[in-house]
């Protein structure tokens, strides 16, 4: 393995991977921090890999991390036309859970819960995974009676879920308005109280960093423009820095998706769209829990650093703008004051929009494609985050084998041609 | 925010409208001669172009009326709203019909294919 080059002038930049911990931290506060080893290198592409995975977000970093500590495919690059984790996996709310109603969903997302469990001790790298429980709201009798329904599936996959009356959601949640003369009372919720939240440029860093020591090349800055097809075979990709050969593609590029299919010369079930979210400025800790609700588009956390992190819906137009529209977040907002009547001096610092290619079923797409050795893991569309591990450990394995496991057989693209489909958009809610 | 001009109310915010998703959708009229690939291609498979996108949206709180838009998906610019049972008229707007893979696919050629009795 060729070992990092440039240390950015820094004399004294130490090229071995070090392992972070209490006493690494100690040693390197004598020297004022200034001479930890870069987390990983930025190679110039090779001009042949076994495998490229385009898109470096979390999803794409972890695929090409389990590519090499998995299944011992080492000759792996992942391209990105940006920065690492500045899509999607720098825009969501956060929110890990997998309280999902179907089977095939509860696979996937409960196998993602279970190596988020692990997951700092596994790439040695702090991703502030926090099991602070996930509280979804119900508020109609309809609602509520839905939920229990759903709760009952849910536990029967063995994932643990808990409903609750408002008394118990007022003890949890002390700042919460249970006041039944609401427009949208509390009636209810459920609870996973093994779900959370997690540090989302963390988890970027922390896969990067531990593909880089695998041996995987990490390129930034580089677009892919065209993929290079013989007899029905990729067998390479053009990028902006030149065509680079590839025994196999998998492509993870989220609100893009479709793009990239279309350059590839096929379509994609799916619809590009913001989702839009915002934070507060930071404030003494008052939330302990994730609190969603389905039927009013609210979903708040606190961050570490204090900040309430809001989420609202996905906008109902088709862009590539990472921006949406006042009117969302003005609804998003009012029914978090009308929960919460303490936040509304909270003034917000900032808010964003992150494409999400949202499939008509609302699950995504793990999937073989139309040309031989080109995959495409997308469709998450509101809800990938959570689904990072266990997205890029599943997705790693369909490319090393060139088959489907019984996790990811479900989420075939034929699904949408056989009617196979797998609905969470009743059973999982529009927030995800 | 989307600054929409309906064609029979004027400038409104887009609070205003719903979207109706792509236009120029035809439904085949015999369905069943399709194999469950076209029919697939009909019911679920998207442009959703990067760039220039031909769209249905209805003003709900307005006049309730139909329309079709010619958009922009990168900058959101609106380049010409007409009505739905027409063609665009714009150039790129004409450019953009003609081109889009739905003017090949088996669903829509049935669409103005005789049906036989």
């Amino acid at each position: 393995m060729k070992k990092p080059r440039s240390n950015f002038g820094m004399q004294g930049l130490r090229s071995e991977k070090e392992k972070y911990s209490i006493f690494s931290l100690a040693r390197n506060a004598f020297t004022d921090h200034e001479n930890w080893a870069q987390a990983w290198k930025s190679p110039e592409p090779k001009t042949e890999y076994d495998v490229i995975i385009i898109g470096g977000g979390g999803h794409g970093l972890a695929t090409a991390y389990y590519l090499a500590s998995q299944h011992g495919m080492k000759n792996v690059a992942v391209i990105d036309k940006g920065w690492l984790g500045g899509g999607n996996t720098g825009r969501n709310t956060t929110i890990i859970r997998s309280n999902y109603m179907w089977d095939e969903s509860a696979g996937i997302y409960e196998h993602s819960l279970k190596l988020w469990e692990n997951l700092s001790q596994e790439l040695n790298f702090n991703t502030m995974f926090s099991q602070r429980g996930v509280l979804t709201l119900a508020h109609s009798e309809h609602e509520l009676k839905e939920m229990n329904r759903r709760v009952e599936a849910i536990r029967l996959n063995g994932i643990d879920s808990d409903v609750l009356n408002p008394a118990q959601i007022k003890k949890l949640v002390p700042i919460i308005n249970i006041n039944p003369n609401l427009r949208y009372p509390v009636m209810g919720g459920f609870i996973q109280r093994r779900g959370g939240t997690a540090r989302h440029d963390a988890v970027a860093w922390g896969y990067a960093r531990a593909a880089d020591s695998l041996g995987v090349d990490i390129i930034q800055n580089c677009e892919v423009t065209g993929f290079n097809i013989k007899n029905g075979k990729v067998t390479g990709v053009q990028t902006a820095n030149g065509p680079i050969k590839a025994g196999k593609v998998g492509c993870v590029v989220a609100g893009h998706a479709g793009v990239l299919a279309g350059l590839a010369g096929f379509r994609l079930p799916i619809d590009s769209r913001p989702l839009q979210a915002l934070v507060s400025e930071p404030i003494k800790p008052i939330l302990d829990t994730v609190i969603m609700s389905n039927s009013v588009h609210m979903y708040v956390s606190q961050s570490d650093k204090g900040e309430m992190v809001f989420g609202a819906g996905a906008d109902s137009y088709n862009s590539y703008a990472q921006k949406g529209s006042l009117n969302i977040i003005e609804g998003m907002l009012a029914a978090a004051v009308e929960l919460f009547p303490v936040f509304s001096r909270l003034r917000m610092l900032r808010s964003w929009g992150g494409i999400v290619d949202t499939c008509p079923d609302a699950s995504p797409i793990i999937s073989k494609t139309p040309i031989d050795n080109l995959y495409f893991n997308c469709g998450w569309g509101t809800g990938g985050f959570k689904a990072t591990p266990g997205s890029g450990h599943v997705f790693a394995d369909l490319i090393a084998r060139n088959e489907p496991n019984s996790i990811t057989a479900p989420f075939t693209l034929n699904r949408f041609v056989d009617g196979y489909l797998i609905d969470e958009h009743g059973a999982a809610g529009v927030a995800h | 925010m989307l600054y929409i001009k309906c064609p029979w109310c004027g400038y409104r915010d887009d609070a205003e409208f719903h979207y109706g998703g792509e236009a120029h959708i035809k439904r085949p009229f015999d369905a069943d001669s399709l194999s469950d690939e076209e029919f697939s291609e009909y019911l679920f498979q998207k442009s959703n172009t990067k760039g220039l996108t031909l769209e249905r949206w209805v003003h709900t709180s307005g006049c309730r009326r139909w329309f079709n838009v010619l958009r922009n998906t990168v900058t959101n610019e609106i380049i010409e709203v007409y009505p739905s049972d027409q063609l665009p008229s714009s150039k790129a707007g004409k450019e953009y019909y003609e081109n889009n893979w739905r003017r090949k696919s088996a669903a829509e050629s049935l669409t103005t294919r005789q049906v036989e009795k």
